[in-house]
Parts: structure tokens; sequence; C-alpha cells
């Protein structure tokens, strides 16, 4: 489902005297449908660089990315829009709303982009959002006022309200209590089970070691003699 | 003062022979305004200076000569014009509509239907009907050009959403051939339908330097919405002078208790009616 | 697919000043696609050049008609690129009072569009435009008042409604929400995301509010001297921008 090879990445800072900084190189990642892969490695080590390229965020310098048949790294804008709405979920750690947005509609706007109707995605978000326990008083309102776990379980809720096939999990557990700990790895399961392909980042060595299948240290792939 | 010391009609050859170019490429293109070099008459703008170019560049010494003001033969602007051309002219004039070979007019069509021997003449204040929602004259003209006259409707809708119906109740934009819009003059639009018509009609714009007009027989369709019918309306009276029901009539304040009497805009019309026997019903001073 | 709009080698100078210079890319149908750069980089008088309202020098900016396929719109007869501006197109001003008749009632102005293509049935435009500001968040009980009597944010509101009362295709927006309060433009925002997504719109907008972009755009065009320096995806090219002037541009943004 998700297929990295020879990725290699460099932030050229042209306003700081040109430096070029190389931060992957040779990488090589295989996910399969239903398999969830952590990506390991210490802070710096590249992990979310490599999260980004794969959703298109970072562009890469060579390699390449295929996510269901389509190739990241090289392909246009409107592919990869395409493929982030029906095929590629992201769950960050941070959320980015339009102000004054309600929460459920931030949760049903995944829906919306594939063509639901209003009514169908707002009923499919009220689900997610009951399952990830967000009191429904807070639905109506914008989430950029939320807690930090409040608006965590928001991003899991958007992740997770449409089925994509491929799934990319930046700490999705990493400012919840134990029991919302416990719904957001049912809802990887779940996703596994429907044979979703993960990408994840846990800190959380517990939920990593319940929920994932294969363990890549980003550090392989840091060019040697630069590895923080 | 001799007839002597000015040409025919006032104006000198070139200028009505310019003019009579004007008319013609006006009447080959009905409703679009011909640019013309507007002379200064002897008299002010707002006065029907374009209508008495027209008529200048139109009489022949054969002619008989009618002006109406507000449909009358007897106010001064009607009688300055009708006196400038006896005087530099030497035409005959009328009062009698059916009499005249050219009638020019302000405000007014006659009640009599016009027959094709005849030439109605009319003074132009405002030529652009699309003016007061587009000040551009380059836009408008482009407007023109391309047939983009959706803002007319939008005038009307306005007088709808305001007024809960088309409340233009004069000047009311026609449509020309189903080409171009047209401003009929500040005419009722009571005399809308009469402009298809036996007799040509000559429009003249002084200050605004147009000319434009409408060959016999062409198609003036005046401007409205399906739901919002055009409707030439009418007072709901008959003329208390001679009884007509069909003409179009003038509010006549009588005294200063309110006091109103219906008459015929057109005097002619009814003083031969009143020859001919009719009577109205006479309003006394007090009613309302 | 082909493209809706297709822009190539499009130039533009103003004397010995570049205006814009061998601008080329292709729109695809339902794309929002924002340009960014500073005063001067260009980017109106691409805008302008694109929307028809300034002549390049050279190029051509081909557009995918209804009816007869991909044309280049600068060579079509005045005539259809009027009609082509008054059904399938759409520009949005920064100034409301640029885009709307302030003489006339918001009725009016959303109308307008609609007696424009030949709608002869008063009550027909006046539920069409009851239904348009309702859409905008303009209250109905407002339809008869002028533009005059309205706030900044409603002006422009109104005239986004007057735009796409057509379900134009492709709209232009130049800095739709330029000169509004923060909190307006929020609402701007969200409101125009809504109808972008629901109506299917393809659009570009210019503006210097990278903001504007990050929410709005799917796609990026950064300009600077008349030249594109980067084009791509919005959050890559704001996140990971390429070229010099990208970065410099996005470095100089206050995070609030």
């Amino acid at each position: 489902m998700i297929e990295i090879s020879n990725l290699s990445k460099t932030f050229t800072l042209h306003n700081q005297n040109s430096a070029e900084i190389l931060v992957l190189e040779n990488a090589n990642v295989s996910v399969s449908p239903g398999e969830c892969v952590a990506l390991t490695g210490v802070s710096g080590a590249g992990k979310s660089t490599l999260m980004r390229m794969i959703y298109g965020n970072y562009l890469a310098a060579s390699g390449s990315i295929k996510v269901a048949q389509v190739d990241v790294a090289i392909a246009e804008p409107r592919e990869i829009l395409d493929l982030r709405r029906n095929a590629l979920g992201y769950v960050s750690q941070f959320l980015r709303v339009v102000p004054r947005v309600p929460t459920i509609d931030v949760v049903a706007e995944p829906l919306l982009q594939i063509g639901v109707d209003l009514d169908e995605a707002r009923d499919r978000a009220a689900q997610m959002l009951q399952r990830v326990n967000l009191p429904e008083r807070l639905w109506t309102l914008s989430p950029t006022t939320f807690s930090g776990g409040e608006q965590q379980r928001v991003n899991v809720a958007r992740g997770f309200v449409h089925h994509y096939p491929a799934l990319l999990l930046d700490e999705p557990t990493a400012s919840l209590d134990g029991a919302n700990r416990e719904v957001v790895l049912e809802l990887i399961e779940d996703a596994k089970e429907r044979g979703t392909a993960i990408i994840g980042i846990f800190h959380d060595e517990a939920a990593r070691n319940r929920v994932c299948d294969k363990f890549i240290d980003v550090a392989e792939f840091t060019p040697r003699g630069e590895a923080a | 003062m001799s007839e002597q010391a000015y040409n025919f009609a006032y104006l000198d050859e070139q200028t009505k022979r310019m003019i009579r170019r004007a008319i013609l490429k006006g009447l080959a293109i009905p409703g679009y305004q011909v640019p013309f070099a507007s002379r200064e008459m002897p008299m002010p703008y707002g006065w029907g200076t374009g209508g008495v170019q027209v008529s200048a560049a139109t009489l022949t010494p054969d002619d008989v000569f009618k002006v109406i003001d507000q449909g009358a033969d007897d106010t001064t602007n009607a009688v300055s014009i009708r006196k400038f051309f006896e005087k530099t002219a030497d035409v005959k004039t009328t009062t009698n509509t059916k009499a005249a070979s050219v009638i020019q007019t302000r405000h007014r069509i006659p009640e009599d239907e016009l027959g094709d021997d005849q030439i109605l003449v009319y003074q132009v204040p405002i030529p652009e009907p699309l003016r007061f929602l587009e000040p551009r004259e380059t836009e408008t003209r482009k407007m023109h050009a391309l047939e983009e006259y959706g803002l007319m409707h939008v005038k009307l809708y306005e007088d709808i959403s305001k007024n809960g119906r088309i409340a233009t109740s004069y000047a009311y934009p026609v449509k020309v051939e189903d080409r171009y819009v047209m401003d009929p003059s500040p005419i009722p639009k009571f005399d809308n339908p009469k402009m298809e018509m036996s007799a040509i009609q000559l429009f003249g714009a002084g200050r605004e330097q147009r000319i434009y007009a409408l060959p016999p027989y062409t198609k003036v369709v005046s401007l409205d919405f399906e739901d919002h019918p055009f409707d030439p309306s009418r007072a709901p009276h008959c003329c208390s002078i001679c009884g007509a029901s069909d003409s179009y009539l003038d509010e006549v304040i009588i005294n200063d208790d309110g006091g109103r009497m219906f008459v015929c805009s057109d005097t002619d019309y009814c003083e031969r009616r009143v020859a001919e026997g009719h009577t109205g019903v006479q309003v006394s001073g007090d009613a309302a | 697919m082909i493209p809706l709009l297709s822009v190539k080698s499009l130039s533009k100078d103003y004397g010995t000043n570049i205006g814009c210079s061998d601008v080329s890319f292709d729109l695809y149908p339902g794309e929002v696609m924002g340009i960014v750069g500073e005063s001067g980089s260009g980017k109106s008088t691409l805008l302008n050049c694109m929307a028809g309202h300034l002549a390049p020098d050279k190029g051509e900016v081909v557009f995918d008609t209804r009816v007869d396929g991909p044309k280049d719109t600068l060579h079509m007869s005045e005539p259809e690129r009027r009609m082509l501006s008054r059904t399938d197109w759409a520009f949005v001003h920064q100034h409301a009072r640029e885009g709307l008749r302030m003489n006339v009632s918001a009725g009016g102005n959303v109308g307008e569009r609609l007696m424009a293509v030949g709608s002869r049935n008063y009550a027909d435009i006046r539920g069409k435009a009851v239904d348009w500001l309702s859409r905008v968040e303009i209250s109905e009980n407002r339809i008869d008042d002028r533009p005059t009597t309205f706030s900044g944010g409603m002006q422009q509101r109104l005239q986004i409604a007057r735009n796409l009362v057509t379900s134009p295709r492709l709209v232009f927006m130049d800095e739709p929400t330029g000169g509004l309060d923060v909190s307006v433009q929020a609402r701007l925002l969200d409101l125009l995301r809504g109808l972008v997504r629901d109506m299917g719109l393809s659009a570009i907008i210019v503006t210097h509010d990278l903001a504007v972009v990050r929410l709005l755009a799917d796609r990026l065009m950064v300009m600077k001297d008349g030249q594109v320096v980067e084009n791509g995806l919005t959050d890559q090219v704001l996140d990971d921008p390429q070229h010099a002037y990208s970065q410099l541009l996005v470095s100089s943004v206050l995070q609030v």
C-alpha cells in the first residue's frame, strides 16, 4: 500500500549562506494493507520529516513514495490532493482549522470533500465524536479554544471518520488519558482489521508495542556523520 | 427683422445636409443613436434645440407645420417654435393634427392616428436609456453594440422592489425591432403602444448631440417582466370638456380646496370633439 | 482530464517595467490556486490579463468553454468574452464598491447577472436573490437596501453572491479579504471555502496574505519581479519552500 524506495531529502537554506542540509538518505519503507509500521529514533532523527514527505507536505529530493499507485514524490498537486481526500489520511499533533467553524463540521469535512451529503456527514462525525468521548456540548463550538487533549481527540475523530486505505499517525495518543488512549488504540486496531496500511510515530512505548507490527529506526536513513 | 436675413429654416444648407445624413442613418438603423454636430440655436438647451434642428432639416416650403408641448398647441414652448419657423421658413402652420405634415412634439404623441405622409419630430432631453445606471458613455455604447441590456431590467426590478409594480410612467424604455433599447423621450407610457405607427418618427437631442429614428411600421416593444407585464395605464376618468374616454388626461387643480378636473392633454383632439358636439361632465368647484 | 484554464507564456510589460513575464500553468476543474508575492510582483497584472481586463503582450489564456471546448479567450470576439465574464467567469474585487452597483439594491445587484443572461421573471429573480443572500449570510430583510448601508464585510459577501448567482465555473479573486477586520476575514474565508467545495468552483486568488491561501488554496504560485519563482501544493510551498524568495516570504510572517 505504501512503498518508499531510495528516498532522500535535503533542505537548502538560501537565506542562511545557502547551507545545504541532507537529512534523509536512501530511505526504504514498505507497508502492506492491514499492517502498522512504527517509525522510531531519537528526536531530530527525521521521523516527522519522513511522515511529512509521505503526505506530500515536504518535497523529496530523490527517490519515490508510492501510496495507492501515486508517486507522491513527483505527483501533481491535484493528484496529491485527490490522494489525500480519498486514500491517505493524516492525524497530526496539531489542529489547524478555520476559526469559528464548529467542531462537528471540522470532523465532517473530510466526508464533505468526498461528496457525502451534509446530514450523513454530520451523523458520522457525531458518532466519531461520541466514540472519542468528546462532550456533546462542545460539538457546536470551534475547537480552537479546546484543551490539548480535546483538540487531539478532534484530530483523531477527523482522521478516522473516513476509512482511508492508508493512514499516517503522528503521536495520536500524546496528550490523552488512559481511557481515551484506549479508544484511539481500538480505532487503530479496527482500521488494521479493515486493511488500512498505517505508519505511525508513537512515543508511548506500550501503545507502540500493542498496535505495531514492524519497527523502523529512522536513524538508519540519517546520513552518516551527521546523525544527531 | 427680414426673413431674407436667414437661410430657409434658419440653418445653412450644409448643416441641414449633415443633419439629414444623420436622420437617414438613424432610419436605416432603427433605435440607434447617431451622433451629429448639434448647432447653437437661438434658444436655450432644454427648449427643444434638438427637435428644432431636426425639423429645420426636414421641412420643405410646402410643409404644414404643427408644434405641441405636452399635447397643447398654445403653450410658450409650442408657440415660440411655431413662430420661429413661420419667420425663418415661411411655412404654413396649423394646430390641426390631421392637416400637419411635420409635427414637432415635446412629451406627447397626438391622439389622432398619424398617416404615412406625416413626420413626427420628438424633442429629447437625455437620449441614453442606460445613463442613470451606467454613467460612462464608452460603456453604454459598448452595451448597445453588444446588446447587453440586462441593466435596463435592473432598473425595472428596482422599480418593482420599491413600489410593488413598475412605477416608471414616462420615458418608459422600449426595444426596437428586437435590437436596440431606446428612450422614447419623456412621453407618458400611455403613448408607448402608439409608437408602432405609419408615420416616420425622428428624435433629436440638441445638448447631447444625438439623433435617432423609427421608420414607419417599426416594431416597438415596451420592456417588462413576465409576471409584471407592461401596462399603458390611464387615469380612470373621462375628459371633463369633451367626455373622451380614450385619451391621455391632464389633471387640473381648479381651486384652493383641492378641487380638480381631468381634461385631454391633446388640445386639438379635445377641441375637435367639442366642435363635433361631444360634451363632458362639468365638474363643480368643490368636487373631490 | 482537460484543464479548465490553460495559461501559456503570458507576458505583459509596462514600458521598461515588467508586469508579468512568461507565465504558464494549467488549472484543473475544482482546483483553487493562490498567487502570492509582494506589491509589484506582477500578481495583479497577471490576474487582470487572465480575466481580460488587461491586454497581455503575448501568450494565451485557453478556457475550456461549455459549448466549443478549449478556446483562447484573448482571441475571442469581444461579445463572446464579455458573455463569458457574465456567465462562466466571475471576478471578485478587493474593494466591493468596484464590483457592486452602489446605487442599486442588494437584490438588484444579485439579480443583474440573471437579467443579463435573459431572466425575465421578477418572482424567479427575487427568489434567487433571497436564496443567494441567505447563502452569504445576509438577512432577507436587507434585500431592498443599497450596499451603501452595508458594512465592509457584508458588501464583500454581497459581491460574492452577485458573482456566483449564475454558477460560474471559474472565479478570479483579487485580495478578497483585504481591508477587512480579522474576525470578518475568518467568516468570509469559511464562507468561501464552503462555496468552493459545494459548487465545485475553480478559483484563482491573488493575495499577499499567506494565511488566506493556506485555508483556501490547493496550489500556490509564488511571484517575484513578474516571474513565477515557485509553484506547488500550498502546504508544501509554505512548509518546505524551495526558492530563496519563497523562503524569505514564509519566514517573514509573524507567528501569532
